[in-house]
């Protein structure tokens, strides 16, 4: 299946391009509205972009009065991104979701890079959104977690369904000239084809020490990108920077993806999960 | 101040569709790259992409960068399409040194252009800001200009604007505003807050960086009066106060 990553499509202004995804996942949403950080918010690297948008969004009452009806119009089922900055923000967020029937899951923002980070553990934020919902909770985690698998194992303790790999990296860029950030907010998060290896990595490494349900994102701009996430472990694949440059790339992935699969003789995306593991024999046809 | 703002859009995809001004991507041949004073003068074909209205913009790939680069449309002659641009980055340098023959990813028309329903307009523009006059000239039956330049060389791209009046620093553009117009303007920020002071029902087309056109990154917010604006989606042209 194939998402967008969080934050990189509104599928308010291009529904078309929400359409072609089997799922959509809106921007974070916090318990307070946010105006996000001021400008100048993206610079383009060498290898990738920064960031830092800051979670500008309506906060929760408004998504849930304004937003959802016209989102459950899409057709598209549909994640909510949730983000705080305690336990008891995403406890909050987790309520206000539980009843509502256009949401299939929950995506907990654990990662945020251009906010401060809440006061508790990862295990500890899953443990407080696991306690308000029955719906599915998907934890998103940063590459730079100092030990990942452990952070990954204790979030699957806490009861975390399933795990969205990876947020963005913390970065910075300086203005050639003048030597200063180029960002208005000065660090930002880094994201684009530079992130790819790291995002495998954390693919492969969480898929191991887990098994669980594993959404992979981090640089996948092909399907050739995407059936490698696969193969360290994704069951699913998100869109993140690529869909900036081009708003046709889920149905493009979606077709690169299906010709890597044939020209390899595997027979489905759920039967390429894994297979950088050698669980099961890769033939080249 | 307050701005006007434009009616909200239910679903943006089914407004441009009941409008005819879909925005599609294609992959498009350059026809020529025009040397302008500075600037570069980039035709492609249109295949087709709807040209839109004058002030809108189009995403244009930026060969061998990993972001588009927007840029407002310059003219709309049968089968093409062109883009006046500045090479002052990375981005608009890779844009700016490509060849007859060469395809490019163009994606549009995208954003909000002006209205074109006034009585005596008057275009006012400074440096690579004239980008969208020629075609808005066209739509409006060439009204007057006055158009602000840092030099005689980039004043060579005046030549594009019928009807106008050219000014080179340090003369400037709002030394020349005359009263009773409807004054659409483009160019750098500090000129247009100029403007602004001076003619409150100016239209005004804003820039800022931007990685996607069309509301999905969130990156291009400006501060307008204490006010963050995703400008690819409000704008680029907003009404200077209500």
């Amino acid at each position: 299946m194939i998402l967008n990553a969080s934050g990189c499509l509104d599928a308010l202004e291009a529904p078309e391009v929400a359409r072609a995804l089997d799922i959509f996942v809106t921007k974070t949403v916090t318990p307070q509205p946010r105006e996000g950080n001021r400008p100048i918010r993206i610079a383009e690297t060498e290898a990738g972009m920064l960031n830092s948008i800051g979670l500008e969004n309506p906060g929760i009452d408004a998504l849930l009065k304004d937003k959802l009806p016209l989102l459950a119009e899409l057709g598209v089922p549909l994640w909510v991104s949730v983000g705080g900055f305690a336990a008891a923000d995403y406890a909050r967020l987790c309520t206000a979701l539980d009843d509502r029937p256009e949401v299939t899951a929950i995506e907990l923002n654990l990662s945020c890079p251009n906010v401060e980070e809440a006061p508790e553990s990862a295990a500890e934020l899953v443990a407080a959104a696991r306690a308000r919902t029955q719906k599915p909770v998907y934890a998103k985690l940063s590459p730079a977690a100092t030990n990942l698998a452990e952070t990954a194992r204790a979030v699957q303790a806490a009861g975390a369904d399933g795990l969205s790999l990876v947020n963005t990296i913390r970065g910075l860029a300086l203005d050639d000239g003048t030597l200063q950030p180029r960002l208005g907010h000065e660090l930002g998060g880094y994201s684009g084809p530079a992130l790819k290896p790291i995002a495998l990595a954390a693919v492969y490494q969480c898929y191991r020490v887990t098994g669980l349900p594993i959404v992979g994102m981090g640089g996948i701009a092909t399907g050739r990108d995407a059936l490698e996430f696969l193969a360290a472990g994704a069951s699913s694949i998100a869109l993140g920077t690529v869909l900036f440059r081009d708003p046709d790339a889920p149905g493009r992935v979606r077709r690169e993806l299906a010709d890597e699969l044939a020209s390899r003789g595997l027979s489905s995306p759920e039967d390429t999960t894994g297979l950088a593991h050698g669980a099961k024999p890769v033939t080249v046809a | 101040m307050r701005r006007r703002e434009r009616p909200r859009r239910r679903l943006g995809g089914a407004d441009q569709q009941s409008s005819g001004r879909l925005r599609r991507r294609e992959r498009l041949t350059v026809v020529a790259n025009e040397a302008v004073g500075p600037y570069a003068l980039i035709r492609v074909e249109r295949g087709s992409l709807d040209p839109g209205i004058p002030g809108q913009f189009f995403m244009l790939e930026a060969p061998g960068r990993l972001l588009p680069r927007p840029m407002s449309l310059c003219q709309a002659p049968p089968g093409e399409l062109s883009f006046l641009l500045e090479a002052i980055g990375p981005g608009t340098h890779a844009i700016a040194a490509v060849e007859p023959g060469d395809e490019l990813h163009v994606f549009g028309p995208l954003g909000n252009g002006y209205r074109l329903d006034v009585e005596n307009p008057l275009l006012v523009g400074g440096g690579i800001g004239v980008a969208p006059f020629p075609y808005l000239s066209a739509e409006l039956g060439n009204p007057p200009a006055i158009l602000g330049f840092r030099s005689d060389w980039h004043a060579e791209a005046a030549a594009l604007v019928p009807n106008a009046e050219v000014l080179v620093e340090p003369t400037l553009v709002t030394e020349r505003l005359l009263p009773g117009h409807d004054v659409l303007a483009c160019g750098p920020e500090p000129m247009l807050e100029a403007v602004r002071e001076l003619a409150s029902e100016a239209q005004l087309a804003w820039e800022a960086p931007m990685a996607c056109g069309y509301g999905a990154c969130y990156g291009c917010s400006v501060e307008i009066d204490g006010v963050l604006k995703r400008l690819c989606v409000a704008g680029p042209v907003l009404e200077a106060a209500a």
